[in-house]
C-alpha cells in the first residue's frame, strides 16, 4: 500500500509539473502580448516596454520560466496585470472555498436526488416510475447547466424571490446566508450529475437483486425496506464510488460555467475573466489550482477504493 | 415434426438482412430512438435549408423590439428587434457543424494515435500514452477552456480546442481494441504472408474496432455541441456577431424575466438536439452491444 501511495503521489506531482510547464509555454508561444493589447488604444510603445520590463517579459523565456516556477513553488503566482493589480494568490484563496462549496453542495444534492430515484427505478422495474427516472436521466444529461441556472434564477429567484439570485456569502457570515446563495447554483450543477448516478444505481441494483445472497435474505423473510437499504444498496453503491473521481471533475467543470451565471467569484469566474482580460498570471494560477484539485481528488479516490471495497488490493 | 417439415425448414433461405436494415427495424421498435431520429432530422433540415427557411436576416434590426411569439415573428424578437427564429436557425448550422467537425477531427487524430500506440507498442506507445494519460486526468470541457485561453476565441479556434479535448477518448478506445485484436490469428497470418504494417492496421484491425468508436463518436457529438454552447455562453466561443445558441442565451439574460421566449427557445434548441443524439446513441449502443463509455 505505501509503495503504491508513493508511486501515485510522485505521478501526481509529475502531472502537475507537466501541466504548469505546458500552460506556461503555450501562453507565451501564441502571438499577442497582453500589454500591447492593453495599450493598443493609447499607442504608447514606451509604456508597453516599461510594463514588459516591470513584469519581466523582456527576459529570455527560460529565465522567465525558472523564475515563475520557483515563485509558484513558494505559493507566489505573481500579480494580476489587469485592474487593481491584486496578488494572484489572494484572488485564488478567495475563490477556492467558493468553488469547493458549490461542488460539494451539488454533490450532496445530486445524491439526494439520485439514490432514491435509482432505487425506485430498480425495484419498480419497467413501470411508470422506472420510465420516469429514465426520462429524467436523459433530460438531466442533455440540459445545459447554464440554461438550468438561468431558468432557476428567473423562476425561483426573480419571480417568487425564494432565494437570492446572485452573489456569494462566506460561511463566516452565517450558515443560512452561505447556504441560501449556494442552493440554486448547486442544483444547476448537480442535476446532470444526478442523472448519471441515478442510471448507475439503477443498473447496479438490478445486478445485486439477482445475486444469491439477496435470495437468501429474502427467504429469511426480511422486510422489503431492510432488504433494500441494508443488503442491496451498500453493494450497489460500489460502482458509484468508483466514478466519484470523474464525478468531481464533472462538478468542477459545471461550477466553472455556472459561477459565471450567478456572479460568484470562484475559480471558474476567475479563469474566464482572466482569459477575457488576457490576464495571464491569473489564468496560469487558476489553471494550476483547478488542475491540482483534479489530480489530487483522483489520487484520493484511488486510495479510498481499498477502504470501501476491501477486495481491492494495490500491491499484487 | 415430420422429416419433410424439417427439410423444408432447412431448405428455406435463411433470412439475412443487412446491418442497416436491422438498425432501421431497431429504431422503429425503440420509441426513444424514433423520437431522437425525428427531432434530429428536423434540426438537420433547418440547418441545411437555413437561408430558405429563415423568415428574416438574422442580424437585421427592427423597431419590433422584445415582441412575443406571433405570426410575423414565430418565436418573437430580441432587444434589438432581431427575429429569434432566424437567429436560432443560424445557431443550428453552427452547432451541428461544430459538433460533427470536431468529432471528425478528434476521431481521426485519436484513433490514429491509439492504433499507432497499440500496434507498434514500445517507446511509441509509451510517449503517446503518457500524453493521453495527462489529458485523461482532466475533463474535456476544462481542456477546451484551457486551449481557448491559449489560442483565443473564434470559430476555428473553438473547433480546434474542442477536437483536441476529445482526442484522448478515441485514442484510449482505439488502443485497447487494437491490443485485443492484435493477438488474433488472422493478424499473425497476414503478417506471415508479408502484409505491411500500415495495411494490417488499416485493413485488418480498424474494421474490427469500429463498434465502440462509432458509439463514442455519437456521444461525443452531443458533448461537443454542449461544449460549444457553454463556450459561447461564456464569451469564449465564435465571433460576437455570429448568433450561436449559447451566445443568444448569454445576450438575452437580462431580458429573460420579461421576455420568456428569449430564455426558453435557445435553451430548448440545445437540449432537444443533445437529447435526440443521446437517444440515438443509446439505441446504437444496444445495437452494437458496446459497454458504456465516458464523455465529459
Amino acid at each position: 500500500m505505501s509503495g503504491y501511495l508513493l508511486r501515485r503521489s510522485i505521478g501526481a506531482l509529475i502531472v502537475m509539473w507537466a501541466v504548469a510547464t505546458l500552460v506556461f509555454f503555450m501562453l507565451r508561444i501564441v502571438p499577442g502580448d497582453p500589454f500591447a493589447a492593453m495599450m493598443a488604444d493609447a499607442g504608447d510603445m514606451e509604456a508597453v516596454e516599461a510594463l514588459r520590463r516591470k513584469f519581466g517579459l523582456d527576459q529570455p523565456m527560460y529565465i522567465q520560466y525558472l523564475k515563475w516556477f520557483s515563485n509558484a513553488l513558494q505559493g507566489d503566482f505573481g500579480t494580476s496585470i489587469y485592474g487593481a493589480r491584486v496578488p494572484v494568490q489572494q484572488l485564488l484563496l478567495e475563490a477556492i472555498p467558493r468553488t469547493l462549496s458549490i461542488a460539494g453542495l451539488s454533490f450532496i444534492i445530486a445524491l439526494i436526488i439520485a439514490v432514491p430515484a435509482g432505487l425506485i427505478a430498480a425495484t419498480k422495474r419497467n413501470t411508470g416510475w422506472d420510465h420516469g427516472v429514465t426520462l429524467f436521466a436523459f433530460l438531466g444529461l442533455s440540459m445545459p447547466d447554464f440554461w438550468l441556472a438561468i431558468l432557476l434564477i428567473v423562476f425561483l429567484a426573480v419571480n417568487i424571490s425564494w432565494l437570492p439570485a446572485i452573489g456569494y456569502e462566506p460561511l463566516s457570515a452565517g450558515f443560512w446566508p452561505w447556504l441560501s446563495h449556494l442552493i440554486l447554483p448547486a442544483i444547476a450543477v448537480g442535476t446532470g450529475f444526478a442523472a448519471i448516478i441515478a442510471r448507475m444505481i439503477r443498473s447496479a441494483m438490478l445486478e445485486v437483486l439477482k445475486t444469491d445472497y439477496m435470495r437468501v435474505a429474502r427467504a429469511k423473510g426480511l422486510k422489503q425496506s431492510t432488504l433494500m437499504i441494508y443488503h442491496a444498496l451498500p453493494n450497489a453503491l460500489i460502482p458509484v464510488v468508483t466514478v466519484i473521481g470523474i464525478a468531481f471533475a464533472l462538478l468542477m467543470s459545471g461550477a466553472v460555467v455556472v459561477e459565471n451565471v450567478f456572479s460568484i467569484k470562484g475559480l471558474g469566474r476567475l479563469l474566464i475573466q482572466g482569459i477575457l482580460n488576457r490576464d495571464y498570471p491569473v489564468v496560469q494560477g487558476a489553471i494550476l489550482v483547478v488542475s491540482a484539485i483534479f489530480v489530487f481528488s483522483n489520487l484520493l479516490v484511488d486510495m479510498l477504493y481499498g477502504v470501501i471495497d476491501p477486495r481491492i488490493r494495490y500491491d499484487s | 415434426m415430420t422429416q419433410e417439415a424439417v427439410l423444408d425448414r432447412a431448405g428455406a433461405a435463411p433470412r439475412r438482412s443487412s446491418g442497416w436494415a436491422r438498425f432501421a427495424s431497431l429504431i422503429l421498435a425503440d420509441k426513444k430512438a424514433l423520437v431522437g431520429l425525428v427531432i434530429l432530422s428536423l434540426f438537420v433540415v433547418a440547418a441545411v435549408l437555413g437561408p430558405v427557411l429563415s423568415p428574416y436576416d438574422p442580424n437585421a434590426m427592427d423597431f419590433d423590439m422584445i415582441v412575443g411569439p406571433s405570426w410575423t415573428h414565430p418565436l418573437g424578437t430580441d432587444d434589438l428587434g432581431r427575429d429569434l427564429l432566424s437567429r436560432l436557425i443560424v445557431g443550428t448550422q453552427i452547432s451541428l457543424f461544430v459538433g460533427v467537425s470536431t468529432v471528425a477531427i478528434a476521431l481521426v487524430l485519436g484513433v490514429g494515435l491509439g492504433v499507432l500506440a497499440g500496434y507498434l507498442g514500445g517507446w511509441v506507445d509509451h510517449v503517446i500514452m503518457r500524453y493521453i494519460d495527462l489529458q485523461w486526468a482532466f475533463p474535456n470541457f476544462i481542456i477546451a477552456v484551457y486551449l481557448v485561453a491559449v489560442l483565443g476565441t473564434g470559430l476555428v479556434n473553438v473547433i480546434v480546442a474542442i477536437s483536441l479535448a476529445f482526442v484522448d477518448d478515441f485514442a484510449r478506445i482505439a488502443r485497447s481494441m487494437v491490443l485485443s485484436i492484435k493477438e488474433e490469428q488472422y493478424i499473425a497470418a497476414a503478417r506471415t504472408v508479408g502484409v505491411s504494417d500500415f495495411r494490417i492496421m488499416w485493413r485488418h484491425i480498424l474494421p474490427n474496432a469500429t463498434a465502440p468508436i462509432i458509439v463514442q463518436a455519437t456521444v461525443s457529438v452531443s458533448y461537443a455541441i454542449l461544449g460549444e454552447a457553454s463556450l459561447s455562453f461564456l464569451g469564449l466561443g465564435v465571433e460576437a456577431a455570429t448568433p450561436t445558441w449559447g451566445l443568444i442565451l448569454s445576450e438575452s439574460r437580462s431580458f429573460i424575466s420579461r421576455a420568456w421566449w428569449l430564455g426558453i427557445f435557445p435553451g430548448l434548441a440545445i437540449m432537444l438536439t443533445v437529447l435526440s443524439i443521446n437517444f440515438l446513441g443509446d439505441a446504437l449502443r444496444d445495437f452494437l452491444d458496446v459497454r458504456e463509455g465516458r464523455g465529459i
